[in-house]
């Protein structure tokens, strides 16, 4: 187990193409670090580099206190599951398994110990003399997995390993993920771009774009308090909605003049702190709008209410989205297409996404008096992208208390160690109860 | 179409065409069981008294015997020698990025391009002068030259198909380079180094040119080569039947060879190794 230090990580192609630019990040030892962001953000490079298998072009890299920037992938005694599993075909999953072992010179007894104790943990004991290639999806990333955790490596580091299951395989294995993780408390590095495997596995989170790191924390702190534009829109699906707005100061106070309607400042902010800029985005999460006739009076004051043209309704049972065009200016309306194109969802028009309560009667084509809590909205700066409404306080505020958490959590852990593994594992995991339709 | 039909025309066809490739391996087999008077005397496709008298009488002659001694010793080293340096260069020339990769491609094609013909008289006399002509490095070092393009290419296509990750994930997990590459990579690319081997060995087996070319005597010749020596019983009988039953002879490992790793050479083992 040890603690992974980055500092000033730079990796650069021949063209002289930056894929990862700068990257300062510390892994505390025993945490669960999810490195996310859309495809070609060099989150994947960044995790090869991690391992040895790429270099790098400067910075400093530590395991455990030692500089690994020249160190062989061998020496650095990590272990890794890739994204298409890389098991060897011509071996059985016992061997698969025993590689690593075979390779440092275990003797015989101890690795037929150690296989048979991961098999188990992995329920893959009945399957240990298969070959790779009869085996489903699911049970041959278990095998990748048991590969990885063999031995005592350092840390574990996971290349997007869910990315080739269905949906509902994910599921269970994202939980059996987490579970050994917390189990093993071994230090974590696992990359993905799946909004989910980022928000549920993770201690911390840490959202790349091009190749520089945006944002680290927990994942209530990147949903809440984002950064920036690209952190607020990259986190939460459906994405937040970015409405340009002018500021417009009268004798009653100031107010925020946006497509759907005006409406006030939120505390967090003052008039000041817009300064002169022309133009903001006024950033608000569709769950942060609701069927004004579905709010209550005291809920109601709290925001404001707007009239807009509802085009099109999604009704999903515990959920109603609904989705409002508006009009923007043309270079922000650029600049909001560039911004969903870059987080691979290219959006065509101008739109808000609002969830609003399934009860809500609102439909297709009518005009609906929609309720904003403006007091959860964010403004952010749309030459730059900052957020100009980050409570730098709260911010602290949940990063200890994540990290407390994480802490009682492994304490927990340690203290029911070895007992409690066993019992545990045969309860909750029980990752072979496939269903037999389930496509490979 | 009817599909009953077209399976009949399919084998009609498939029967024509085995009979028209079959016809001249058939013809050599019976000749090889026919009298040496009988050629050219008896009319028949089949012979009218079957004997295994030309075999005995080629298993008798000194010059085939040894023959095929050379046959098998010069092709068997030159094939292992050859397949080996082949791995390691298409591995090479697969996984590393080295400036002239590209050169040592085009330079194993034209090899592979080079009319073999043009070489026998140079290759003669600089053999005579440095003592080669008429041993077993004499034949053995220009297969192998001619055998590596050959199975370099194929070699290369081969370590080209088996994932990287797959070395990568035995890096990781604890093998060095070489390692890694006896481990995973060379069992994996077995099929490809079981039909490099296979080609270079019938390429060495078949050659004809340089073995009558670049030997004198007994000493290295090998079948190919050794067949136009052979006479007949006198000066007014042909060796024919004779010669057809060495052809025979030298056909047999052929043929078995490619029974044995039929199935080795289409099996692919990489399935399995990445997602299915």
């Amino acid at each position: 187990m040890a603690a992974i230090t980055m500092k000033n990580i730079v990796k650069q192609y021949g063209d002289g193409f930056p894929a990862v630019n700068d990257v300062s990040l510390d892994v505390q030892d025993g945490e669960f670090m999810i490195l996310v962001g859309p495809s070609g953000c060099g989150k994947s490079t960044l995790l090869r580099m991690i391992v040895g298998l790429e270099d790098i072009t400067s910075g400093e890299m530590k395991i455990a206190d030692r500089v690994v920037n020249k160190v062989a992938p061998r020496q650095r005694n990590l272990s890794m599951v890739f994204q298409n599993y890389a098991l060897y075909p011509h071996l059985t999953v016992f061997e698969n398994i025993a590689f690593p072992l075979r390779l440092a010179k275990k003797p015989d007894e101890e690795v037929r110990r150690r296989v048979t104790e991961t098999a188990e943990l992995l329920e893959l004991t009945e399957h240990l003399e298969r070959k790779p290639a009869n085996l489903s999806g699911g049970q041959r990333q278990r095998v990748a997995m048991g590969r990885a955790i063999v031995r005592q490596a350092d840390a574990f580091l996971f290349d997007e390993p869910l990315s080739n299951l269905d949906a509902k395989l994910r599921g269970q294995m994202r939980a059996e993920i987490s579970r050994l993780q917390r189990r093993l408390g071994v230090t974590t590095v696992y990359v993905t771009h799946d909004q989910t495997e980022a928000m549920t596995l993770g201690d911390r989170v840490a959202v790349l774009r091009k190749g520089v790191l945006q944002q680290v924390g927990s994942p209530r702190e990147l949903y809440e308090e984002p950064a920036n534009l690209f952190v607020a829109g990259f986190i939460g699906s459906p994405s937040m909605n970015f409405l340009p707005a002018t500021l417009d100061s009268s004798a009653e106070g100031t107010f925020l003049e946006t497509p759907l309607g005006r409406f006030g400042l939120p505390d967090k902010i003052t008039a000041a702190e817009i300064g002169d800029r022309d133009v903001v985005l006024v950033g608000i999460r569709p769950e942060h709008f609701e069927d004004a006739s579905l709010v209550s009076e005291e809920k109601r004051a709290r925001g404001t209410v707007v009239q807009a043209h509802v085009d099109v309704t999604e009704w999903l049972g515990n959920e109603l989205y609904a989705y409002v065009p508006y009009e923007a200016p043309e270079d922000l309306a650029a600049q909001l297409r560039d911004l969903s194109r870059e987080l691979d969802s290219d959006q065509l028009r101008t739109q808000a996404v609002v969830a609003l309560d399934p009860a809500s009667m609102i439909s297709e084509g009518q005009e609906a008096e929609l309720w904003i809590d403006t007091s959860r909205a964010h403004i952010f700066d749309p030459a730059t992208g900052e957020n100009l409404t980050r409570d730098e306080e709260r911010v602290a505020a949940l990063g200890r208390q994540a990290e407390q958490a994480r802490l009682r959590q492994r304490q927990a852990q340690a203290g029911q160690a070895p007992t409690g593994q066993a019992g545990n594992g045969a309860t909750q995991a029980k990752p072979d109860q496939e269903p037999p339709t389930s496509p490979d | 179409m009817d599909t009953a039909r077209s399976r009949w025309l399919w084998l009609i066809g498939a029967l024509l065409i085995l009979l028209w490739t079959l016809l001249p391996t058939l013809w050599i087999v019976s000749l090889s069981f026919k009298q040496p008077g009988e050629v050219g005397n008896v009319k028949g496709f089949l012979p009218k008294d079957w004997t295994w008298q030309n075999y005995e009488t080629v298993f008798d002659t000194s010059i085939f015997t040894s023959a095929l001694i050379n046959s098998i010793g010069i092709s068997l080293i030159a094939t292992v020698i050859g397949v080996t340096f082949a791995t390691l260069v298409a591995y090479a020339i697969a996984r590393l990025e080295f400036p002239g990769k590209r050169a040592i491609l085009s330079f194993a094609l034209a090899i592979a391009m080079f009319p073999v013909v043009s070489l026998v008289g140079p290759l003669f006399d600089l053999w005579r002068n440095i003592g080669l002509y008429d041993t077993w490095p004499g034949l053995i070092i220009p297969y192998i030259s001619f055998a590596l393009p050959l199975a370099i290419w194929t070699l290369s296509a081969f370590f080209r198909e088996i994932p990287w990750e797959m070395e990568q994930a035995a890096q990781v997990d604890g093998a060095t380079t070489w390692q890694a590459f006896r481990k995973v990579i060379v069992p994996l690319a077995a099929p490809g180094v079981f039909t490099a081997a296979i080609l270079t060995f019938f390429f060495c087996w078949n050659d004809f040119v340089f073995g009558i070319s670049l030997t004198s005597t007994d000493n290295a010749r090998p079948v190919p080569a050794a067949l136009a020596f052979f006479t007949g019983a006198s000066q007014f009988e042909q060796p024919t039947t004779a010669i057809c039953a060495a052809a025979v002879v030298v056909t047999i490992p052929v043929v078995v060879i490619v029974l044995l790793f039929q199935r080795r050479i289409v099996a692919g083992l990489t399935s399995g190794a990445v997602k299915g």
